[in-house]
């Protein structure tokens, strides 16, 4: 993956930079040491690494404005960084750039239950929001598989999605409000407590911009009141065609779950031989998850087993106790890092149209043999959100390039079905340049168009999200200024 | 002008030589001064998967007609765009461009989400002439930047809405409405506060001061409904008065969706976006006519006195619509909150960047 060379004008002025952001900052918020940017090298997609010019760590939207403006009268890059959990090479830095961690912001500044919102700074992590109003019995619906782990900043440059958004939505359909802090260091206030923008949407195009449109240091998010229960009910088919049509007729049929998972035999082989939770040796695994109270569970799950049973599954269990539904759903939760045990992976995220599913399923296998690498397949099945994880050995030369190039044909093929690149991952580096696949040169510069508003000078996050060459002459001022 | 394909609209545009007023079935007053550009023309369902919930139209299908055509698969628009003709006194065929273009969305916005979260892509024309798109047609899309929102209630402003993909859900097999009678509007968002705080998944809450009833709605399975809607009328009973309906209903929510309150009533109405718990006080600043509460209080509408700048009496953070005045009125008091300057400069920037020549309904969103 290539990225931009370093500016050596920029580099040359590293101590000056230093010595201004040491004025704004806290002496242990300036990481200029060789040996601790290094912590800074990298994300999730740990593939590609490089360490920054310098990191900062500022624990107020204050510092945050200082900091960028600052870099913005330098003309330094800046990349902004929540919990470093991504899987898109979203907070891969450049050699000149700064790693602006939001991670020291983590206090909840209000919780609301009478009007349902909490407000957080950006640097808290995704799942103790929901321990932060736990007490009162609510939670916060997005719930990406790194939750325990990923910032609510990273959530919001995501976009981030979870296994439960079939009935509440991602990260956009949560997100309320947000103070953000512009490149030149201006602090906006974006929405609040109430509902829907008073002009345009800003805060829908700022929610998934991948850190490029400014650093969001404090939120407004929904919380919701918990279900009553949850159970889920695990279905086995020993076809692919079969488990996408039970699917589609659950879904016509007009019961709603909050989510519906789906593995193929690769995945259900690698899950069983990690986590032994179970599972039935067939073609495609269903879990479907439902809400409410006993009745309403036992009345939804009654509607989703008959429409299951008409499809003649080798398998269909139902929990009838919280252990049997926590043994459901340990091979599922387990499966990253049951592919993690037997190979290096790398995890795919592409969307298609939940009625391709077979199609799309097929193609994979046939390619899977034509480049030579195993693949598995877990995915959100009632949002056609997949993710197929294809096995490497980062040790083998050649592996990991050719690992990139059957990803690239998978991400290809869910475009030409009628999906899209990324359903909850987001494009980072990753998927940069494949976006010409998806989108028409116009479309493109459409979106840069939206980055001159609210970036002029293109130093937030500069070299992602697009193809460089696509914003090559957006990025050239800033290097020749120098 | 009324085009009858995506690349004549994109023709006009590219063609014009000054302002259009930009429309789909011009039902809900805001379309602008200039030319009439309506997308009227470009009809018809593009592709229908149920089983996925996803639905492809052009711009200018009618409500109507998509409601049918989802009723048929027992499935509906969840965010329940308002009909503004009866509060408006306009007449025509609401499409589903002007739903999105104004971001449309009813009662059941609180629970389900606006008209913006159910947008998956579009397809629109820009000042410039040029056919864009963005999103697409599955539910889960974080690919490139998400103008799909952007242009959800942007009025046509920054570009003319030509295809829209939309996220569908099943029709609810029952409907049960709690109705409790209550003192005042504290006691009114408290009850509705503690009903949208319960697990019961209300899908409406509502406040008629003129009645004194809050109306709380719940819908699903008939058991669940019965259910559900047993357990709000305990909860509910120590705030007045409370009673429970099955089965109707309809009638009602497509009242308060479309504030039937303030039909043929004269003055100004406003439509004023708040947390819900900051109504109680905002309400006693407002020295308004009438007033009609949705989404547990956070919406309010408010029939006010020709003339009135409501925004003066705004003493709580939020945004107001001037959504009904007479022409007069229009001249002196903007139709949307003004932004402070540095969120004025972005909207500014971005009509810049899409309609360069400030011909799409220049001056209707600021």
């Amino acid at each position: 993956m290539e990225m931009p060379s370093p500016n050596p004008a920029i580099l040359a002025c590293k101590s000056r930079l230093v010595e201004r952001l040491a004025k704004v900052l806290p002496a242990d918020a300036v990481i200029e040491d060789e040996a601790e940017t290094r912590a800074y090298e990298c994300d999730a997609l740990t593939a590609y690494k490089c360490p920054p010019l310098l990191a900062v760590l500022p624990r107020s939207t204050q510092e945050v404005s200082d900091v960028l403006r600052i870099c913005h009268e330098e003309g330094v890059p800046v990349v902004p960084r929540g919990a470093g959990t991504s899987l898109a090479g979203g907070a891969l830095p450049t050699a000149d750039c700064v790693i602006l961690g939001v991670a020291r912001m983590n206090d909840v500044l209000e919780t609301d239950y009478a009007n349902r919102t909490i407000r957080v700074q950006t640097g808290r992590t995704n799942l103790s929001v929901s321990g932060a109003v736990e007490e009162e019995d609510f939670f916060y619906a997005p719930d990406p598989s790194s939750q325990l782990a990923c910032a609510i900043a990273g959530n919001i440059a995501m976009n981030s999605g979870g296994a439960h958004c079939l009935k509440y939505g991602v990260t956009t359909n949560n997100l309320m409000g947000v103070t953000m802090v512009m490149m030149d260091g201006t602090v906006v206030e974006i929405g609040g407590a109430h509902l829907d923008a008073g002009g345009l949407d800003l805060l829908g195009v700022i929610c998934g911009s991948e850190g490029q449109l400014g650093v969001v240091t404090e939120a407004t998010l929904r919380i919701l009141r918990k279900p009553e229960g949850a159970r889920p009910v695990l279905i086995g088919y020993d076809s692919n065609e079969v488990a996408g049509a039970c699917v589609s007729d659950i879904i016509k049929a007009g019961v709603l779950p909050v989510a519906i998972e789906f593995m193929d035999r690769p995945c259900i082989e690698a899950c069983e031989a990690f986590a032994k939770a179970g599972y039935p040796m067939c073609e495609a695994l269903l879990i479907i998850e439902v809400e409410g109270s006993e009745a309403e569970i036992d009345h939804q799950l009654r509607l989703i087993t008959d429409i299951a049973r008409s499809h003649n599954p080798v398998e269909l269990r139902e929990a009838t106790d919280s252990d049997e539904a926590a043994r459901i759903w340990l091979g599922r939760k387990s499966a990253f890092g049951a592919m993690g045990q037997i190979n290096d992976y790398m995890c795919l995220d592409g969307t298609i149209p939940v009625t391709s599913l077979p199609h799309v399923l097929r193609r994979i296998g046939e390619m899977s043999k034509e480049f030579g690498l195993a693949v598995a397949n877990v995915f959100h099945a009632g949002d056609g959100n997949m993710h197929p994880l294809i096995l490497f050995d980062a040790n083998k030369p050649g592996d990991l390039e050719t690992c990139e190039a059957f990803g690239a044909e998978i991400l290809k093929l869910c475009v030409e079905v009628g999906g899209c690149l990324t359903g909850e991952h987001g494009v980072g580096i990753e998927k940069r340049d494949l976006m010409l696949h998806q989108y028409r040169p116009a479309d493109i510069e459409a979106q840069l168009r939206v980055k001159d508003v609210f970036d002029p000078k293109w130093l937030l996050n500069p070299a992602k999200v697009f193809p460089l060459s696509t914003t090559q002459s957006r990025r050239a001022p800033a290097m020749a200024a120098e | 002008m009324t085009p009858q394909s995506e690349a004549e609209l994109a023709d006009i545009i590219a063609a014009a030589k000054g302002p259009m007023s930009i429309r789909g079935g011009g039902t809900r007053g805001s379309s602008g001064e200039g030319d009439p550009l309506s997308v009227a023309g470009l009809s018809g369902v593009t592709l229908y998967e149920p089983g996925a919930l996803t639905l492809v139209v052009q711009a200018g299908t009618p409500v109507e007609e998509v409601k049918k055509i989802l009723a048929g698969e027992n499935q509906r628009l969840a965010f329940e765009p308002m009909d503004h003709r009866g509060l408006l006194g306009t007449q025509g065929v609401p499409t589903m461009g002007g739903v999105f273009a104004a971001n449309t969305s009813g009662p059941r916005r609180i629970q389900s989400g606006a008209a913006r979260d159910f947008l998956l892509g579009v397809r629109f024309v820009d000042g410039r002439g040029d056919v864009l798109s963005n999103g697409g047609r599955v539910m889960k899309n974080v690919t490139g930047y998400d103008l799909v929102k952007l242009m959800a209630g942007a009025y046509g402003t920054l570009g003319v809405l030509s295809e829209l993909s939309l996220k569908v859900l099943p029709m609810a097999e029952a409907c049960g409405t709690v109705a409790v009678d209550v003192a005042d509007l504290a006691t009114a968002v408290a009850a509705m506060s503690v009903a949208l705080g319960s697990p019961y998944d209300v899908t409406g809450a509502a406040y008629d001061p003129d009645a004194g009833t809050v109306f709380i709605r719940v819908e699903g399975f008939e058991t669940s409904v019965a259910y559900r809607g047993e357990a709000l009328l305990q909860a509910l009973a120590k705030f007045g008065e409370a009673r429970m309906t099955l089965g109707e209903g309809a009638a009602l929510w497509e009242g308060i969706r479309d504030v039937a309150a303030f039909h043929d009533k004269p003055g100004d109405v406003w439509r004023i976006s708040v947390k819900p718990s900051d109504a109680i006080v905002l309400a006693q600043t407002l020295g308004a006519t009438a007033l009609q509460f949705d989404w547990g209080g956070g919406l309010i509408w408010a029939l006010m006195e020709e003339g009135t700048d409501l925004r003066a009496r705004m003493n709580v953070p939020g945004h107001a619509t001037l959504v009904r005045a007479s022409a007069q009125t229009r001249g002196a008091i903007a139709r949307f909150q003004p932004e402070p300057a540095p969120l004025a400069a972005i909207s500014a920037g971005l009509r810049a960047q899409f309609d360069p020549r400030a011909i799409l309904s220049p001056g209707l969103m600021g």
